[in-house]
């Protein structure tokens, strides 16, 4: 069974091919139905197939672009990218980034500051998740006030609504974003990159998990637009990391590029699975995504106070992680089949 | 106008907080951050992968140069070809007609 395994030029590990490939289609779906890179997801799976951590972290990082970047092909199609928007908000990205990324080595000399981040991390995943769950809930109050009164919610119809308020103060320049189909300060996309930028460098992830809810919460962009344009910013923030984790030698392409077999097939999946789910659906499953990696993290850090069970919690932590992404993925094919069924029997009726 | 100004007054409160207990928080965690050097081990190893490992060890610079031109081009050559056999399925691939926000 040797042909199963492939030896890594770099790390010098034997690792089984073929469970590249299907982490890479299941973080492939993910990635792209959700507008994340899931760098959380990643790790642990690349981990538990041999690969050091110094090492699953920057090959991570490198399919993490050539996925975000097949993802955004296909986005694109359905017109879910705003390129404007994503290269306004590019600048802020970038700057934010490396100075959350300066600011968290200058914290490195003074000490060890691991367990800080994550704490910060679970403030960040709880603030996410809570007002996700709670933006649902308004929504779906919304629709039982209208239905009470006899009516229909409009579809365009939000629970929270920060955006408007947000976009009220016009500071020029103006700017229009056509596919986000929205009118605002050009401040406003990039002071909220700026500041999930800066999130993302300090807490070492890519940022989609910031940076999608942001953009639908902050910048007020219908969450399809919010996942393609995201993903265009992870495809372009992804290669800068990619660079920088390979220059300090921690990237094994070889491992990379077998990953991406499976991603690209995954992120079509993920990609078109949109197409066929309401916003509010995308929605609810990242609120549940978010939890899957608090619940992660959470016991990421329970692990230094128990160090009896830290064997324990670290597998449970892998299992959680990777029943999550099974889980996740099976319902997001499974979506995606069944509304691709419906497409091919409407349109066979038709003709 | 007064929820907005709730929500900037927890925001500054939490940015206060991060810039004031962050660092103080990092100090009483002193503990040194290691450097490690990382060589291919290139004895086991033959045809293209050697001559991968062999750049690594030799410029990191090349190493990162030729990483970040393979990953977009066979992210965009793999995109292409997952395209062709998704259109086979003959389902829509341009339009997408839910409009709820």
């Amino acid at each position: 069974m040797d042909w199963l395994y492939v030896l890594m030029p770099i790390s010098g590990v034997s690792i089984f091919w073929p469970g590249l490939i299907v982490l890479g289609l299941g973080v492939g779906i993910i990635g792209g139905f959700f507008g994340m890179g899931g760098a959380w997801m990643v790790t642990p799976g690349l981990n538990i197939l041999g690969f050091p951590m110094a090492f699953a972290i920057g090959t991570d990082v490198a399919h993490m672009a050539g996925k975000s970047l097949i993802s955004t092909m296909r986005h694109g199609k359905f017109g879910n990218v705003d390129y404007k928007l994503g290269i306004t908000m590019l600048v802020g990205t970038v700057v934010g980034v490396e100075i959350g990324a300066q600011m968290i080595m200058w914290l490195e000399r003074i000490g060890s500051v691991d367990k800080v981040v994550r704490w910060l991390y679970v403030v960040l995943l709880i603030s996410i998740a809570w007002m996700v769950f709670h933006d649902v809930a308004l929504r779906k109050k919304k629709e039982r006030e209208a239905a009470a009164a006899g009516n229909k919610l409009d579809e365009t119809a939000v629970g929270l609504d920060w955006a408007s308020k947000l976009h009220a103060f016009k500071v020029p320049p103006m700017m229009t974003f056509h596919a986000a189909g929205i009118t605002c300060s050009a401040w406003l996309p990039i002071i909220v990159s700026l500041a999930t930028g800066w999130l993302a460098g300090i807490l070492g992830i890519g940022g989609g998990l910031i940076r999608m809810p942001a953009l639908v919460y902050l910048v007020g962009c219908p969450t399809h637009v919010a996942v393609g344009t995201d993903l265009f910013e992870v495809a372009i923030s992804g290669l800068y990391g990619a660079a920088s984790y390979t220059y300090k030698g921690r990237t094994e392409l070889v491992a990379a590029l077998i990953m991406l077999v499976g991603a690209a097939i995954g992120a079509q999946i993920g990609a078109v699975a949109t197409k066929y789910i309401k916003g509010y659906g995308i929605r609810i499953a990242f609120g549940t995504a978010v939890l899957g990696c608090l619940c992660s993290v959470v016991l990421k850090l329970l692990q230094p106070m128990f160090p009896d069970y830290a064997g324990f919690i670290n597998g449970l932590s892998t299992v959680l992680v990777l029943g999550f992404v099974i889980v996740i993925s099976l319902y997001i094919t499974v979506r995606m089949v069944q509304g691709a069924k419906a497409e091919l029997a409407a349109k066979k009726q038709k003709a | 106008m007064q929820k907005m100004r709730r929500i900037w007054s927890a925001l500054a409160v939490c940015a206060l907080w991060l810039l004031v207990f962050m660092p103080s928080l990092a100090l009483a965690a002193k503990k040194g951050a290691a450097n490690v050097v990382i060589v291919a081990d290139t004895r086991r190893l033959d045809g293209i992968m050697l001559w991968w490992a062999q750049m690594y060890n030799d410029s990191h610079l090349y190493f990162t140069i030729l990483t970040i031109i393979i990953i977009p081009v066979v992210g965009c050559i793999f995109g292409v070809l997952a395209d062709i056999v998704m259109s086979h399925i003959g389902i829509d691939l341009k339009h997408r007609s839910l409009a709820e926000h």
